[in-house]
């Protein structure tokens, strides 16, 4: 993006990243997502919250056919996701995605786990791919580790790595699925801090996570769901002082109430 | 009453204590801890000077070693080692015509070279499929002649180690890329590929190999068109590769299931298609975890092929029978069937330390 900058109008566009239509997800029979719609724009930061089992995964994890929606409509890029396993694969190409449990593959080592999707999916030269893949470690300020097994790293180092090695496929946007949830207390600041990064770098990032502070600082938009809906939206400033639903509300005061 | 505890200074890491090392405070730690242990430890020790030194004297002290008569045998008290002497080329090559030996020995290191060299991880591509054309090459031609000069020797004269070796290795190479299509089958979404493997594995496990045997040197034939005649050794290879890849899938299977969803996940997310998932991610690691039962079934292969004895293929044990129908040595079956014994053993517990090497370089979970 040509602005990188901490402001949080720069990076945006009004070109449509992610667009979901009414979608609804059932598990068995349980209505796990209820006409849930968002839109987001280019270089749009989007938090989603909310209490557990209110279907905050499930939503992000549909974006990228991790789990499959029997309704409605998910575009990405102006490409809608189908059964259709090619068009699948080329979405999957455009979105990143960090998960909880990290799911480094711990057979390869730290640089292999970076280089496997840009030599294999891209087809990169393998030279191409380890000078993409360094340039990210580093980003994430691990650059030392890339001879290392992902089973030799601490959380926080697994994360980051997590982290470049989605980069690594140049994604349009990136899913976080509460990044940080599965961290030490003392690690969870060095994967917020390469996340806010990415953010003012302009990067379109819808994260589901708890970390409040992280909402304040980089979400243009926050999104509070409850039992399958979204119950509210707006912007963090709105959001966390002048919340209107009464879910909203005493959701807030429970997760701030320390 | 509050205690605050505050260390200003740090403490340095000091070397871990060594415990004693000398022999009598080994074996009070080790053997004597306790009564039972104490009880244990004696009569293991009782049973040890009761059996070994009588089979010593037996199998070296008392023993008739290098050529000799069978009456010269039943003379001595010990064992009677003249019989491999005197049989050891009938055990190992069978029926195989006498004055080409040379063959199926050279037939054999070309084998057991093919093997040692596809241990080599280096060589774990296309250099496998380079190394086993040339070394099943090697072998058939030698083994079957017909060219380069070599006489031609049928197959019903092929017979000890080197067929008990080529049904073994030629099963397990075969076998192992099999039994993973199987084991990917099973677990396919797609229903029709599942049901023809789940078909195939509970249907193939569930019959004792001795069957499979039976039903490929008796049944196959008669369904087979007139004039057409499957050899005897290929349809008892099909039938070893066929039982192996069975259980074999299964072992793999049980690798697949233990790894988690967000391995699938994360590849999926990165793009990556169903073979690449299966192939760069998932097999890797489903079989480095299932290196220890693959082995077993691999030993176990190894040892089943002696069933072929059954369908009158002459491997290593009938081999062994058929050299003791001599009357004048028949009696000392013992020793030829523990010369055998340790045939077997030698290759089976070399795959064993194989295996257990293999898990040791393929660890990637410790903190270096």
């Amino acid at each position: 993006m040509a602005h990188a900058t901490a402001n949080a109008e720069a990076g945006r566009s009004d070109e449509i990243m992610v667009d979901l239509q009414r979608v609804n997800k059932w598990y068995g029979d349980f209505h796990v997502l209820k006409d849930v719609s968002l839109t987001v724009r280019r270089g749009e930061r989007i938090v989603v919250c909310g209490p557990s089992g209110s279907g905050k995964s499930t939503l992000i994890r549909c974006i990228n056919r991790l789990e499959e929606h029997q309704q409605g409509r998910i575009l990405v890029e102006n490409i809608e996701l189908t059964n259709d396993v090619k068009n699948i694969e080329m979405i999957r190409r455009e979105v990143g995605m960090v998960f909880q449990s990290f799911n480094l593959f711990p057979h390869l080592t730290v640089l292999e786990n970076c280089t496997l999707a840009p030599l294999w999916v891209r087809k990169m030269p393998q030279r191409e791919a380890a000078a993409v893949a360094m340039k990210f470690l580093e980003r994430v300020r691990i650059p030392e580790q890339a001879e290392k097994y992902p089973g030799q790293l601490s959380g926080g180092q697994q994360q980051r790595v997590a982290i470049a090695r989605s980069l690594c496929m140049m994604p349009q946007v990136m899913l976080f699925d509460e990044p940080t949830s599965a961290l030490d207390p003392e690690m969870i600041k060095e994967v917020l801090d390469v996340m806010v990064e990415l953010a003012h770098e302009g990067m379109t990032m819808i994260c589901v996570t708890h970390e409040m502070g992280f909402a304040k600082s980089v979400a243009d938009n926050v999104v509070f769901m409850d039992q399958g809906e979204i119950v509210e939206m707006a912007p963090p400033a709105e959001f966390f002082t002048n919340p209107r639903s009464d879910r909203t509300k005493a959701f807030l005061s429970q997760i701030l109430a320390h | 009453m509050e205690e605050t505890l505050t260390r200003e200074t740090q403490t340095p890491a000091r070397a871990r204590p060594r415990g004693s090392r000398d022999p009598i405070g080994w074996a009070r730690a080790n053997l004597f801890n306790g009564w039972f242990n104490s009880l244990l430890t004696i009569l293991i020790l009782a049973l040890l000077v009761w059996i070994v030194p009588p089979f010593i004297r037996w199998a070296i002290s008392d023993a008739v070693f290098g050529a000799a008569t069978p009456d010269e045998c039943k003379a001595a008290s010990g064992a009677c080692w003249a019989v491999v002497t005197e049989k050891y080329r009938l055990i190992l090559f069978g029926r195989y015509p006498f004055e080409e030996q040379w063959r199926p020995l050279f037939g054999i290191v070309a084998l057991v070279g093919m093997a040692l060299l596809s241990c080599d991880r280096r060589f774990w591509g296309w250099q496998l499929l380079v190394i086993w054309a040339l070394g099943l090459g090697i072998f058939f031609v030698l083994m079957g002649g017909g060219v380069l000069g070599l006489s031609p020797v049928r197959t019903n004269l092929w017979g000890g180690l080197p067929l008990t070796l080529m049904l073994a290795f030629i099963g397990i190479a075969a076998a192992f890329p099999i039994a993973i299509l199987l084991a990917l089958g099973r677990r396919s979404k797609l229903p029709i590929i599942s049901a023809l493997s789940v078909g195939y594995i509970e249907l193939i496990r569930g019959v004792p190999l001795i069957t499979l045997l039976f039903m490929g040197s008796f049944m196959l034939p008669l369904f087979m068109p007139t004039g057409v005649d499957i050899d005897a050794i290929l349809r008892a290879q099909v039938a070893i590769i066929m039982f192996a890849a069975a259980y074999l899938a299964e072992v793999i299977r049980g690798g697949l299931q233990a790894l988690p969803k967000g391995q699938h996940e994360a590849a999926a997310a990165l793009g990556l298609g169903y073979w690449q998932t299966q192939g760069l991610i998932i097999l890797p690691q489903a079989l480095k975890i299932t290196i220890p039962p693959i082995v077993n079934t691999f030993i176990g292969l190894f040892k089943d092929t002696s069933l072929v004895a059954i369908v009158s293929l002459t491997d290593l044990v009938l081999a062994t029978r058929q050299a003791l129908g001599d009357p004048e040595w028949r009696q000392f079956f013992i020793e030829a069937y523990l010369f055998i014994m340790v045939i077997y053993w030698v290759f089976c517990f070399f795959m064993s330390k194989y295996s257990q090497h293999l898990e040791r370089s393929l660890a990637t979970d410790r903190r270096s």
